[in-house]
């Protein structure tokens, strides 16, 4: 995994072909990749349905600790970390790259 | 026994059963290359003998209730059926993410339109880094430049795109290539895959057997991508089996988190099944896929450990890898209980390896193509 900090200023965004799915056989949520499924928590839940490819990553943070009351630097280091992974997996872009949100 | 409550293995062990994430459904084994390492059966399917599209569109109905999630649309060349669009926007309806497996030939502009937003993901496939290379592979002329202008027209529409390689001692020098070509079309990922020796590509073993020095190198040529490209495009690997230390787990373990649906509705728990004897597989026409996925025979045979035979019964990778390929045990060690003969555990291993070795050192480049059989007249 990068080590590199994803600016606060980038707007992430799931793009086309990866998108959150409500799994209704299993009673959890899935985020539907090429060739992959990855089971959710209501952490990674969260954040995902924050990216609206509108929002920066502050205001995303921002949105998150409002909603669920928790000081900025946890939420922050979560959202890197969640984010950076899924970013070396192609399943998360950051604004400007090509693909276009979904 | 379909009355019976519990599901039992194929040696009457009870086993336990999830659900499938991923379906493949093979539209149709018709295909306009003759890639003479297809995974389609050698006994192929006739057209006639096709589900029509409503029969489709009631399988995807009938896999998102029992829990499918993914469908990859495949054959033979998914391409070769016209009513296509169709096909693909009955399993979107159905609530599944849409993968369309393709070589591209006989997809146009028009017809790519008709799939946006329609199918999640395209998976190319590549046989080659050029027009020799490719159009002598697949059996088809031209088929290079179409397959690139497919690609080309695809990105223009946005479609994400994973190329699918598949290598071998012909083509495997040039990875760093294939890996080029995909970062140029702009694929997200590739996959790189060895040929899986079954079927056609047993036909062909001594021309397209790699050799070690080809799979250490390719090894080397995917690590140095994985670390210079991470970020922006990913990489799958799948080795040779025969040169790894321990076979892989073929479908995540038999009947646990796939299935495959032919083209004339007939539900298997992998591609190959069908050349286990013995097996009866039942039919989505006749049966529902929940009764076949949850109670079917087939699918429970090899469900859980209690059908393995030592070395694999008290071995700590059983749940690992599952002993391996079923299709494979029952193709070189005549038993599909059997351990997977490419696991350095199974007595038969030193032989299939040295057998790949000497396939690997012919100097053979006879490709005995995948063809259809003509359908008999009257």
């Amino acid at each position: 995994m990068s080590a590199d900090r994803i600016s606060g200023a980038a707007v992430p965004y799931l793009p086309r072909g990866v998108r959150l799915h409500d799994d209704r056989v299993r009673g959890i949520r899935v985020l539907l990749a090429p060739e992959r499924v990855i089971q959710l928590d209501p952490v990674g839940h969260a954040i995902l349905s924050e990216l609206d490819g509108k929002r920066s990553l502050a205001e995303v943070i921002e949105t998150l600790c409002t909603r669920y009351d928790a000081p900025p630097e946890q939420i922050e280091g979560d959202v890197q970390e969640f984010l950076r992974d899924l970013m070396d997996r192609r399943m998360v872009f950051l604004d400007g790259e090509a693909g276009g949100p979904a | 026994m379909r009355d019976d409550p519990a599901p039992r293995d194929i040696d009457g062990n009870p086993v336990r059963v999830g659900l499938p994430m991923a379906m493949l459904a093979e539209l149709t084994h018709r295909c306009p290359l003759a890639c003479p390492y297809c995974s389609n059966p050698v006994e192929l399917t006739r057209a006639s003998a096709e589900l029509k599209a409503a029969e489709w569109a009631e399988v995807f109905r009938q896999a998102a209730g029992l829990g499918v999630l993914q469908v990859h649309l495949s054959g033979g060349e998914p391409a070769s059926r016209r009513d296509l669009a169709e096909i693909a926007a009955s399993a979107r309806d159905a609530g599944l993410y849409v993968n369309l497996i393709t070589s591209g030939i006989g997809l146009t502009e028009a017809r790519l339109r008709e799939l946006d937003g329609v199918v999640d993901h395209i998976q190319l496939s590549l046989q080659g880094i050029d027009a020799e290379m490719a159009d002598w592979i697949s059996g088809y002329g031209g088929s290079f430049a179409r397959k690139m202008q497919v690609a080309q027209w695809s990105r223009a529409i946005g479609f994400p795109m994973t190329l699918n390689a598949v290598v071998h001692r012909q083509n495997l020098d040039r990875l760093p290539e294939m890996i080029d070509l995909a970062e140029e079309l702009g694929c997200r990922r590739i996959e790189v895959a060895t040929v899986q020796f079954h079927g056609w590509a047993d036909l062909n073993r001594r021309p397209l057997m790699p050799t070690q020095a080809q799979a250490t190198r390719a090894r080397e040529v995917v690590d140095e991508a994985r670390r210079r490209l991470q970020g922006r495009m990913v990489i799958d690997y799948v080795p040779a089996d025969h040169l790894a230390a321990f076979p892989k787990s073929c479908m995540g373990g038999w009947g646990s988190t796939g299935l495959n649906v032919a083209p004339d509705g007939t539900v298997l728990p992998c591609h190959a099944a069908q050349t286990i004897k013995g097996l009866a597989f039942e039919n989505v026409r006749e049966v529902p896929l929940a009764r076949i996925w949850h109670d079917g025979a087939a699918f429970n045979a090899f469900r859980g450990t209690g059908w393995m035979p030592e070395p694999c019964a008290s071995c700590e990778r059983r749940e690992i890898d599952f002993g391996g390929c079923r299709c494979q045990a029952m193709a070189l060690a005549g038993d599909a209980r059997a351990t997977d003969p490419v696991c350095s555990r199974s007595g038969l291993h030193a032989r299939l390896r040295a057998a790949a070795e000497a396939e690997a050192a012919s100097d053979s480049t006879v490709l005995v193509y995948r063809r259809m059989t003509r359908e008999k007249r009257g």
